[in-house]
């Protein structure tokens, strides 16, 4: 199997081709369109500004590889910004996303006690069962680092929740497409359990 | 909810772990790869390695220890020490770093903070400064630093709050008071600059046994407490600490893996 793990320049992609290495999966750094579309699996992992981090994918051609993927229902990962910029816009620098999912990156409110950005372990309540979750404790804490959130649209995307200040959207799903907030690759042993779910599934 | 971070904190010198009390007299601890695996295991949140190497191959060594520290732990960690440029900062982040930490280097030229945080995010780059108590200075505290042997001019808050203007993602604040002296952290420092950032805060040097952690964590407004000592030759696990810390009221990450269900 060939697993592809989308590079926009901005992101350091290291800590995440070191747990693929530990789980035992082969990967390609992909930069370009065609390395998207062939891959098995895609991984789009991420930090960075939505915007910059849009123009990267819009300006090589990974973004159109993305949606053609999604739209024939592939399996791919979004990880933290990943997770924003599937949805149709962000409100950092007022981006245009890949509009994968319906809905918005929105700011994180912060407020009394509530730092910006939101760094360190919270809990995550995922729906019931699913697969991504596979072999996790329900409420189990994961690593997040992010000053924006995704707010879907549609309730039914909604795939995990986690509080702080608002009640967000961890995780997402929308047909093939898994997203989640936090950081399953710095997340300890129950976020390999994560990206090993998701590349077994 | 958010929980509070259990930092543990590694000084590394020619590869090797070190530890000192009020940054003089340091002893060999052991090797930093085989301690940050066995911290990990253990269920540390975060873990932080400050190269005080002295010598000039100090970035080629550090380098390699970060390299395999990053194949073997799944939690984020920062290094520091010695970090100049905005390439060295690349240098770390590349070999594994999820996080990079200026000191003196920033006092001496700030705009560093500005370039690392345009380069590679807020989040990345992180504030680390030693403060002593000088009742001379507006915040009460003044910032030192080459490693506490040299005092500046810099009033502590004035310099936390220019230093998150620029961009740096966290501070992590060392009080020389109580480095070192297992006797407390330095409550009201932590507090004073918890409450006057934005950005979370780790309070770091003086943790000697639980109850200073859940001190700090709790009315120090700390968002994180970072220990060596404690756990490097002070007789305590860290899930003993998280089980204090637990009972005290304070949130933390209990269930780190599937054996602990």
């Amino acid at each position: 199997m060939e697993v592809a793990i989308v590079n926009y320049e901005a992101g350091n992609l290291r800590s995440v081709e070191t747990a693929l290495r530990r789980l035992g999966y082969e990967y390609r750094i992909a930069t370009r369109p065609e390395e998207v579309l062939r891959a098995d699996k895609v991984l789009f992992p991420g930090v960075g500004d939505a915007r910059a981090v849009m123009e990267v994918l819009e300006r090589s051609g990974v973004a159109a590889a993305l949606r053609e993927r999604h739209a024939a229902g592939d399996p791919i990962l979004g990880i933290c910004v990943g997770a924003q910029v599937v949805l149709e816009r962000s409100e950092e620098n007022s981006a245009s996303c890949l509009g994968l999912v319906p809905g918005t990156a929105r700011r994180l409110p912060g407020g009394e006690g509530l730092k910006v950005p939101h760094m360190g372990w919270n809990q995550v309540r995922y729906r019931a069962d699913h697969w991504l979750f596979a072999g996790i404790p329900q409420d189990t804490s994961f690593y997040f680092v992010h000053s924006y959130y995704p707010d879907p649209a549609d309730r039914s995307t909604v795939l995990a929740e986690t509080e702080y200040g608002v009640r967000f959207a961890s995780g997402l799903e929308c047909d093939n497409l898994t997203a989640v907030q936090f950081h399953p690759e710095k997340s300890g042993e129950f976020g390999l359990r994560l990206l090993s779910n998701f590349l077994a599934h | 909810m958010l929980e509070k971070r259990i930092v543990v904190c590694l000084d590394v010198r020619d590869g090797k772990t070190t530890k000192g009390v009020k940054f003089k007299g340091n002893v060999d601890v052991g090797d930093p790869v085989e301690m940050a695996r066995r911290y990990y295991e253990e269920g540390a949140d975060e873990l932080v390695f400050y190269d005080i190497t002295a010598s000039a191959e100090r970035r080629g060594i550090m380098r390699e220890v970060v390299e395999r520290v990053a194949a073997e732990i799944f939690v984020p960690f920062c290094v520091g020490g010695g970090i100049a440029s905005v390439e060295d900062m690349r240098a770390m982040l590349l070999a594994g770093a999820e996080k990079v930490s200026v000191n003196t280097q920033a006092v001496l030229n700030p705009e560093i903070i500005d370039q690392g945080a345009k380069a590679f995010g807020n989040q990345c780059v992180v504030l680390g400064v030693d403060a002593l108590r000088d009742e001379a200075m507006p915040s009460g505290y003044r910032v030192v630093i080459h490693g506490g042997r040299t005092v500046t001019q810099r009033d502590l808050l004035d310099w936390v709050r220019e230093a998150e203007q620029r961009g740096v993602g966290e501070v992590v604040l060392n009080s020389i008071d109580a480095d070192g002296t297992r006797d407390g952290y330095e409550l009201t420092c932590t507090r004073l600059v918890s409450e006057n950032v934005s950005v979370p805060v780790v309070a770091s040097g003086g943790a000697g046994v639980s109850r200073h952690l859940i001190e700090v964590l709790r009315d120090g407004r700390a968002d994180a407490a970072l220990i060596a000592s404690m756990v490097h030759f002070g007789g305590y696990t860290i899930p003993q600490i998280k089980a204090d810390l637990a009972a005290a009221g304070i949130p933390v990450r209990r269930r780190i893996g599937p054996d602990t269900g």
